[in-house]
């Protein structure tokens, strides 16, 4: 099979940007992944931008065109992808057929989100178009109360405790704090975890990655494109899956383990020869703590059931023997919904170039990026590798 | 005897909160005692922040449902009689007709008469039944009543409903029925306003005593029945004093009054009162034995009905929870919790 | 406004909302909610109506302390993922304050009650919650 790389890498500085809007953020990553690259705007061939609800968060829809007219690559196809959080995942999935399948040879992937336009309550409540809107969000459920019914489902069956999931706050956290690009670049402690107000029994504030600003983007090409850039190493896709599952949480087959997921890498992994343990650094969709507990299991990191234990003892961190989120995860640099499938991506790319200063993984070869959309009724995973 | 109309089903339903006397007089600096003696009444119900006059109705018409066993369908007639209809326009009617699954061959409109809706609407069933117009009818009496903070009403005004279907084949059949009816403004709320005004002593004699006292005998009289030919007695309870110096007046016997004083451990539920009280009445009423109720509803008016229960009460009476199912099962709250339930906070 | 308060939308959900009303499978005779045309076990298109009864137990519950609009004045306020007797799940409110009693497991029943409000001028919509059995 052909082979397509990311050459060039974009981000904002993820916040609560009062002074820039939804166009302003996405061209700022446009432009920021054009440079890096070192590519001509000319020579890219089409644009797939992931957003889950700028229809909602700022009354825009057809933001295809929206981007492509603001980072002046008028008149390339634009597409825009919608998977709630796993929206630009699903971009860069996209972004990526389009070059295997022939069509184009340098194509750019982007995602954004702009949600503080609005008040916290309205934000929550357009969030919940991500779920059930007739039977989950009808009911008041929020996205913590979702993710509270999978958490003390795991805690029930597992054992899993209230400092495990504590741990991983403080575990991104603490990658996080070195990350210029995050929300809040802060250590934090367990005890600041477990003092934090209850949001939906049991998650606390400080399990729940934030409501933020932001957007990235990344340049991918055909291994023949790829030549002519040299700025950086290229680093290469090596397997892509994707996995679709209910809707509602209450009629998932399993609420202990996300079955979407377990479908999405067992084709990534199929797709690039590999297994859990040819990974060296994985991005994973913190979205509320037990979500990283939930992935690590289903990515195969760990046993089903052993994630708290697996991050208790500290094995994720990024001199442990399975890195994850480490350059801060969703809890620590935020989390604009649309925006993070691809914020993972760069994040990847920049750790297997070697580039990441006092974040680098050190040796980092192969990464996996796991983007997951509402309560797990979408998973999408990307393996990537360098070749030096 | 064949061609019997009468009570078909019953059901009551009561919220599960209470607030007791003690707790209101705390707040305000009353004496409790003058309320617990002087109004005989213990506790008030009150309803969850998600309850209203139609979800009262709905837990109340599935209960007399369950007791009348008939297929809901076949009701040709719903009428609810109250004082908190949650639209001033759109029926509480056709939502409890759509939840209960009544179907579309329905006659239905919303009624108020302040405390005596509920058995005005009894009369309209009663009446287009006995026409042959339809095979049975729903009336139920619900309210979610707001009493004004500070006031004397504001121990009694509670929540609760009873729904009644009428029919042939009853459990109780209705003899009789007669209203007694004048223009007399003892207590009124204007359009807008969130809580009624009252005539303080006005509304003893000239209005609660002469409506009830003349209904009660007029049915008497019509029926050629006296005191000794009733084993019970219910009358509309805006109080536990109110009803017991009516039936002294008239020459009722307490313990021919006593099953019915739901008030006591509920309040006030304004067209549900007489209501609630005769279901608590027909969970223990034996075949044979003759029922007489009379409601009031200030403004003013009474509505007074003869039920005799048959042998067929034996067969449903078990089928739905009883009136003291929903009495016993309370939760007390506080003063706070009671404001911000009832929403009285302006937020 | 909010999708959350169409007429539309809500008048054609009545007969689910106010009476669990579902589908069942004509074919493998699964039973499920809300209706749906096409089968979620078996995947044929040849479904029927269907009221569920409404009682269940608890799978998972939670405490939402922290409302979406339109549902402040509720909070704090249990939400849960109920298995219906039918077999099929749902997630739901539990009313009724008895909050120290609910656990993975316990049985409930379903009551009527409101769901939410349109502000103070718009429609109330009703529809089921459950309490403890």
């Amino acid at each position: 099979m052909k082979r397509v790389a990311v050459i060039g890498i974009g981000q904002t500085k993820f916040d609560e940007h009062w002074s820039k809007s939804l166009r302003d953020l996405s061209t700022e990553a446009g432009s920021l992944a054009v440079h890096d690259a070192g590519v001509n705007p000319k020579e890219i061939k089409a644009l797939f931008i992931g957003n889950m609800s700028a229809g909602r968060f700022v009354s825009q829809e057809h933001l295809s065109s929206l981007a492509a007219d603001q980072s002046g690559l008028l008149p390339i196809p634009a597409t825009r992808c919608e998977a709630a959080c796993a929206s630009s995942a699903l971009a860069f999935r996209q972004a990526y057929m389009s070059i295997l399948s022939g069509q184009h040879d340098i194509v750019v992937a982007a995602g954004a989100e702009k949600m503080t336009d609005m008040r916290g309550e309205s934000a929550s409540a357009a969030l919940m178009a991500a779920a059930d809107q007739e039977w989950e969000s009808a009911m008041g459920l929020t996205f913590v109360g979702l993710y509270a019914l999978l958490t003390q489902a795991h805690m029930q069956r597992f054992g899993t405790t209230r400092e495990q999931l504590a741990l991983v706050s403080v575990n991104n956290h603490r990658n996080g704090a070195l990350n210029e690009k995050a929300q809040f670049p802060f250590e934090i402690t367990i005890e600041q975890v477990l003092k934090s107000p209850m949001i939906a029994d049991p998650l606390r504030l400080l399990d729940c990655s934030p409501i933020t600003d932001g957007a990235a983007a990344v340049i991918l090409a055909s291994e023949e494109a790829a030549k002519k850039f040299d700025n950086h190493n290229p680093i290469w896709i090596e397997g892509s899956g994707q996995a679709s599952d209910s809707l509602a949480l209450h009629d998932r087959q399993s609420l202990t383990e996300m079955l979407a997921t377990k479908a999405a890498v067992k084709t990534a992994y199929e797709q690039a020869g590999m297994g859990p343990k040819s990974i060296d650094i994985a991005e994973v969709h913190d979205c509320f703590s037990i979500n990283e507990i939930l992935a690590i299991e289903d990515l195969g990191f760990c046993r089903k059931g052993e994630g708290g234990s697996f991050v208790e003892q500290g094995r994720i961190a990024r001199n442990g023997e399975m890195p994850v989120n480490t350059t801060g995860g969703l809890k620590s640099i935020g989390h604009p919904v649309g925006a993070t499938g691809v914020r993972q991506i760069a994040d990847l790319v920049k750790q297997l170039r070697g580039d990441y200063g006092s974040l680098q993984v050190r040796g980092a070869r192969t990464g996996l990026a796991l983007n997951v959309g509402g309560s797990g009724a979408t998973a999408v995973v990307h393996i990537l590798r360098s070749d030096g | 005897m064949s061609g019997d109309i009468g009570i078909v089903g019953y059901g009551a339903y009561v919220p599960r909160y209470r607030i007791a006397v003690e707790e209101i007089a705390k707040i305000w600096g009353t004496n409790p005692e003058n309320y617990k003696k002087g109004l005989m009444v213990e506790e008030k119900s009150v309803p969850d922040n998600d309850e209203d006059t139609v979800t009262i109705s709905v837990e109340a018409g599935r209960n007399a449902l369950l007791r009348a066993g008939i297929d809901p369908k076949k009701i040709g007639a719903l009428y609810i009689g109250s004082e908190s209809h949650p639209y001033v326009v759109k029926p509480s009617g056709t939502v409890v007709a759509e939840a209960l699954g009544l179907g579309t061959s329905l006659m239905l409109a919303d009624m108020e008469f302040a405390c005596k809706a509920g058995t005005a609407a009894m009369q309209c069933c009663y009446g287009l039944i006995k026409a042959g117009e339809i095979a049975y009818g729903m009336a139920i009496g619900a309210d979610t009543a707001q009493g004004k903070p500070g006031d004397a009403l504001e121990y009694t005004a509670a929540a609760g409903g009873a729904a009644y279907i009428l029919g042939k084949e009853p459990v109780a059949i209705l003899e009789g029925t007669c209203s007694f009816t004048t223009d007399t403004s003892d207590f009124w709320r204007r359009d807008k306003q969130d809580y009624p005004m009252h005539g303080a002593r006005f509304t003893g004699k000239p209005a609660y005593f002469r409506h009830v006292i003349s209904a009660t005998k007029n049915l008497m009289d019509k029926l050629s029945l006296g005191v000794k030919d009733f084993d019970h007695f219910v009358f509309h309870m805006p109080n536990g004093k109110f009803p017991t110096a009516a039936a002294k007046s008239l020459g009722v016997p307490m313990e021919k009054l006593e099953p019915s004083l739901v008030v006591r451990r509920m309040g006030n539920c304004y067209s549900g009162s007489s209501l609630v009280g005769l279901a608590a009445v027909l969970d223990m009423a034996q075949p044979g034995q003759r029922i007489l109720i009379t409601s009031y509803g200030s403004g003013a008016g009474s509505d007074s009905f003869s039920f005799k229960v048959t042998d067929r009460m034996l067969k449903v009476r078990d089928s739905a929870p009883k009136t003291e199912h929903y009495l016993k099962n309370k939760k007390n709250i506080d003063y706070g919790t009671y404001v911000k339930l009832r929403g009285k906070l302006r937020m | 406004m909010t999708y959350k308060s169409s007429v539309p939308m809500f008048w054609r959900l009545q007969g689910s909302k106010y009476r669990l009303g579902g589908s069942r499978c004509n074919d493998c005779g699964s039973i499920f909610f809300p209706p749906r045309d096409v089968c979620p076990n078996c995947r044929k298109r040849s479904t029927e109506e269907h009221e569920l009864k409404g009682t269940g137990e608890i799978v998972s519950y939670t405490i939402i302390r922290s409302a979406p609009e339109g549902f402040d004045k509720y909070v704090p306020y249990v939400v849960a993922i109920i298995k219906l007797d039918e077999g099929t799940n749902i997630s739901g409110q539990i009313v009724g304050n008895d909050t120290e009693k609910i656990k993975t497991g316990a049985r409930v029943r379903p009551v009527f009650r409101r769901m939410f409000e349109d502000g103070s001028a718009g429609l109330i919509q009703y529809g089921v919650k459950w309490v403890l059995d």
